[in-house]
């Protein structure tokens, strides 16, 4: 009470556009008055805000249209209420709306120009924008179907942002103009019986119609929008707060949409790809609680759409995230519940990436547990009951996630789970996909704790999908070894080594190994010597088996060493071959070895795809760690690659800053000379930078056409075995090594769509059997 | 206000209740021992790649570290916390990312949840440096272990000072 009150000055500006902008913001949250009123109450304040501030109000407005479409609703009311009381600001908001619809499809912000669209229908509704100028707009979006020569994923997305704003303006539309209407849906469904659907296999979560349709994105849109036709544009899920303002609303006068004409495709036009909607719940999943929307039902769509934008908004602010979702309006009416886990296991298994980082969702599910702990664990169980129901006919690459998510749920919930219940995988195959996903969970459970708790907490029938111990295998271990080749010299390196032995000491000690590829000696006495690499690394490893930093250690210490013995490629693969031979009861540190081992550069990324394709790893192809190392060894190398890009970029904008500041200067042509030997550096750099560059543009493209030359041999192989001997193609084996292919060009699209030339002209040949070919049509059918 | 509705359309403005990141901002903890000013050290703390992790059950490894800190993206090195008189582990340790923006999901998704049957909190760190990876309680382990009254199976049992009485 004695502090001396700061006066408060005048807002500044920018003062007074956070507080709008908060204001607008909150409103539709809890509050304890009703939202008519505070929209009521928000429209007064904005409409004597106007004089003054209608620029800021204009983009406010525009961006929670943009970035909030789960509120979408509240704002259209808003803005129906500030036209009713000023038309001409209504008038200027659409112009707004519709210039930022123009940047976002220039920039290729597609996802977000469907959120303006839908805003703008939802006008019609608010009285703001007339029924007769929305439907012109659609249609000439629809007619975007008839273009030439255009991508099919650009007419997809024009119908996508005309079917999708039907929920909330279908009945309007129709109301005012069912011709027009008709035709559009008319031709929506010829579209849509002629659009191929080529890359749907591709996307689909599950390869089974049962239970669930894994339905591509447009048919199930149509199909729900026909139902909703058939039920008379009836909708009653969507609040509408504009329908208590009818009587103000239908008093204001409406704006025409001005035309507009779709920017047409260009080469940088990028469009979203298409989708596989992911079901796992319907009506009989819950049938204490209220009925869950049928999956054709519009209800279903708006649902989704929601959970999926407050996802979106809120991703960052896990806590926050949990509590959106958990208030969606609606509760009492819907099980939320199961629609909020549903969306999140749609994230999580859509393909190609998930939208968010996978972890995201392992916490999101957490915090939801939290805050429903009566409820939400039991969907939880369930989900992850039906979802090992139906493993044998799940992606290869969703069951990667699902591994994922579940070892570390458990992790955080002392691993107790009802394993007797699974006792069903325990009598299959063991390359089948139960038990092989129990064994990877276990694995992967192992990681985060240690072997004998993983023991400890499955039954005793469990054990034979137990993970190994993981343990160090020295052949060199055992006295029982001695007549090893190679044994005493191992002895030697390994007092060496204790005794703190330098690298030339230990090259002294290597001299001494004989080379068993007698014919491949060189001069230099350093060509592959497989006998030595042998020795040195099982030793070493060995030593520093004790941890991740000791085996660093190790490597670093010896990275001399290891360079001049793996010089070669065959020296390469050896060293990797070892590295196995090694750990191979512990394919964690397998991963952190080869992924250092690239990053000192001992072994190059080739080297690693060819091991994993080797005979060696015959056994081992399809367990989870091996595609966990050829994905971070192919990230390892895309990062690369635009590293030095970036360094590339920064020295040509350093130099074109150094030209600038030099013509700005430069009155007179004297000075000539002395620039030129101020850019000589910089110019030398670029060029430098640049073959840096394509050399390393050239090893990636190597890397991949390595990756699929592999791929085809093996299939191709396997192929032709089954048709010799009349056996069915489609083993577990195959199935994974397929979707394995599959998951290479999914995840690292962008990179391979620069080779298509040469896969088609090169690799994926019409010779090639259909199968294989099969997987290319369909990523080539991504962005057709 | 800028005169007529000229105002830039700008498809790359947000908002603000969207740009919360909580989970980001730094929290109240300076290192008392870190050289340079406040400014310096919020500074990096701001650009860095580190991040402490504390509350560790001395028995948890450097491998489960980074099988769980691995989730967020490649982890460059993990620096296990040690007891300066046994040298032993001593419930913290240090995870360095690559990329700022890996070590800022761990923060979002990893702090606050469960490594070894326990929560585990993460902060960020001005960065290594020699000397750091060591307790600095007066019995060699973390000063909280000192005074804790409390039983830890995870943390050497009762406190250092209640173990002494």
């Amino acid at each position: 009470a004695g502090q001396p009150h700061k006066r408060r000055r005048t807002s500044e500006p920018s003062e007074i556009e956070e507080r709008l902008e908060s204001l607008i913001c909150r409103v539709g949250e809890k509050s304890n008055s009703s939202l008519e009123s505070n929209l009521e109450g928000l429209a007064g304040v904005l409409e004597a805000d106007l004089p003054n501030y209608k620029s800021k109000i204009l983009r406010i407005l525009c961006t929670v249209a943009r970035l909030l479409p789960e509120k979408l609703t509240v704002y259209t009311t808003l803005v129906g209420l500030l036209n009713a009381r000023n038309y001409n600001f209504g008038g200027e908001f659409v112009e707004a709306m519709i210039r930022q619809l123009k940047e976002c499809l220039k920039v290729n912000m597609y996802n977000e120009a469907v959120h303006l669209v839908r805003f703008l229908s939802d006008l019609v509704n608010c009285h703001v924008i007339a029924a007769p100028s929305m439907v012109a707009m659609f249609e000439n979006f629809v007619s975007v179907t008839q273009e030439e020569d255009v991508p099919q994923v650009r007419c997809d997305w024009y119908m996508f942002a005309f079917l999708s704003s039907l929920p909330w303006v279908g009945k309007e539309l129709y109301e005012k103009k069912d011709a027009e209407m008709d035709r559009l849906l008319s031709q929506t469904e010829s579209y849509l019986k002629r659009r191929q659907k080529i890359h749907v296999p591709m996307l689909q979560v599950w390869t089974a119609d049962k239970p669930h349709p894994q339905e591509e994105y447009l048919d199930c849109l149509w199909s729900q929008i026909q139902k909703l036709k058939k039920d008379r544009w009836q909708e009653r899920h969507i609040l509408r707060p504009y329908l208590a303002f009818d009587s103000i609303l239908c008093e204001a006068l409406q704006h025409n949409l001005p035309p507009f004409t779709p920017p047409p495709h260009t080469e940088d036009s990028v469009y979203p790809m298409p989708r596989v909607i992911f079901r796992m719940f319907d009506y009989t999943d819950d049938p204490e609680g209220p009925v869950m929307p049928g999956s054709h039902s519009v209800e279903r769509f708006v649902i989704e759409e929601n959970l999926h934008c407050i996802i979106k908004s809120h991703w960052k602010e896990r806590k926050t995230c949990a509590a959106q979702l958990l208030s969606y309006p609606g509760n009492n009416k819907i099980p939320l519940n199961y629609h909020i886990v549903e969306v999140i296991f749609a994230e999580l298994f859509q393909l190609p990436s998930p939208p968010h980082i996978e972890v995201m969702y392992t916490t999101l599910l957490i915090e939801l547990c939290k805050l429903q702990p009566g409820s939400l664990p039991q969907v939880l169980a369930q989900a992850t009951e039906m979802l090992y129901m139906r493993l044998d006919t799940m992606n290869t690459t969703c069951v990667d996630r699902f591994i994922n998510w579940f070892s570390h749920h458990l992790s955080n919930f002392q691993f107790r789970w009802s394993w007797e219940d699974w006792s069903d995988c325990l009598t299959q195959d063991l390359e089948k996909p139960k038990p092989k996903f129990v064994r990877e969970v276990l694995e992967k459970c192992m990681r985060l704790s240690y072997h004998q708790r993983i023991i400890d907490i499955v039954p005793a029938s469990f054990s034979v999908l137990s993970p190994a111990n993981p343990v160090c295998i020295y052949k060199y271990g055992d006295e029982s070894n001695r007549s090893l080749p190679g044994y005493t010299v191992a002895l030697c390196l390994t007092i060496a080594i204790k005794n703190k032995a330098s690298n030339d000491e230990i090259f002294s000690i290597l001299k001494d190994v004989p080379n068993p590829n007698k014919d491949d000696d060189n001069d230099e006495g350093f060509s592959f010597n497989p006998l030595k690499i042998e020795v040195f690394v099982q030793t070493l490893l060995h030593l520093a088996a004790k941890s991740f930093s000791h085996s660093f250690s190790a490597l670093a210490k010896f990275h001399e060493v290891f360079k001049t013995l793996a010089e070669s490629d065959e020296g390469k693969l050896h060293v990797l071959r070892v590295v196995y031979e090694v750990w191979k009861n512990h394919p964690q540190m397998i991963a952190v070895l080869v992924d250092k081992m690239i990053r000192t550069q001992i072994v190059d990324c080739a080297a690693v795809a060819n091991w994993i394709f080797s005979s060696e790893l015959a056994h081992d192809f399809t367990r989870f760690y091996i595609w966990e190392i050829l994905h971070s060894t192919i990230r390892k190398m895309n990062k690369h690659v635009l590293k030095i890009q970036k360094e590339l970029e920064e020295t040509k904008a350093r130099l074109a800053r150094q030209h600038k500041r030099r013509d700005s200067d430069d009155d007179d042509d004297d000075d000539d000379r002395s620039s030129d030997r101020e850019d000589g550096p910089l110019e030398e750099q670029i060029e430098r930078l640049q073959e840096k560059v394509e050399s390393a543009q050239s090893e990636q493209k190597n890397l991949f056409l390595v990756i699929f030359q592999r791929f085809i041999m093996l299939l191709t192989e396997h192929l032709v075995r089954c048709e010799t001997s009349g056996i069915d193609v489609f083993t577990p084996w195959y199935k994974s090594c397929i979707e394995r292919l599959q998951q290479i060009f999914l995840q690292h699209h962008q990179i391979i769509q620069q080779y298509m030339v040469t896969l088609e002209n090169l690799l994926f040949t019409a010779e090639l059997d259909h199968h294989i070919l099969a997987v290319f049509q369909q990523f080539c059918a991504l962005q057709a | 206000g800028a005169a007529g509705g000229g105002a830039a359309m700008c498809t790359s403005g947000t908002l603000s209740v969207l740009r919360s990141d909580s989970y980001v901002d730094l929290s109240q903890y300076r290192d008392q021992h870190f050289r340079g000013t406040r400014y310096d050290q919020e500074r990096l703390l701001r650009k860095s790649c580190t991040l402490y992790v504390g509350n560790l059950s001395f028995y948890t490894t450097e491998e489960q570290i980074h099988e769980l800190f691995g989730k967020s993206g490649d982890i460059k090195k993990v620096i296990m916390g040690l007891d300066k008189v046994k040298k032993t582990a001593c419930g913290f340790c240090f995870v360095e990312y690559y990329a700022r923006g890996d070590a800022e999901n761990a923060m979002r998704y990893i702090n606050g949840t469960r490594l070894d049957d326990r929560i585990i909190r993460t902060d960020w760190d001005a960065g290594f440096k020699e000397g750091r990876q060591y307790g600095r309680g007066r019995s060699g382990g973390q000063v909280r272990d000192e005074y804790r009254q409390d039983y830890d199976a995870g943390r050497g049992g009762y406190g250092k000072t209640v173990q002494c009485q």
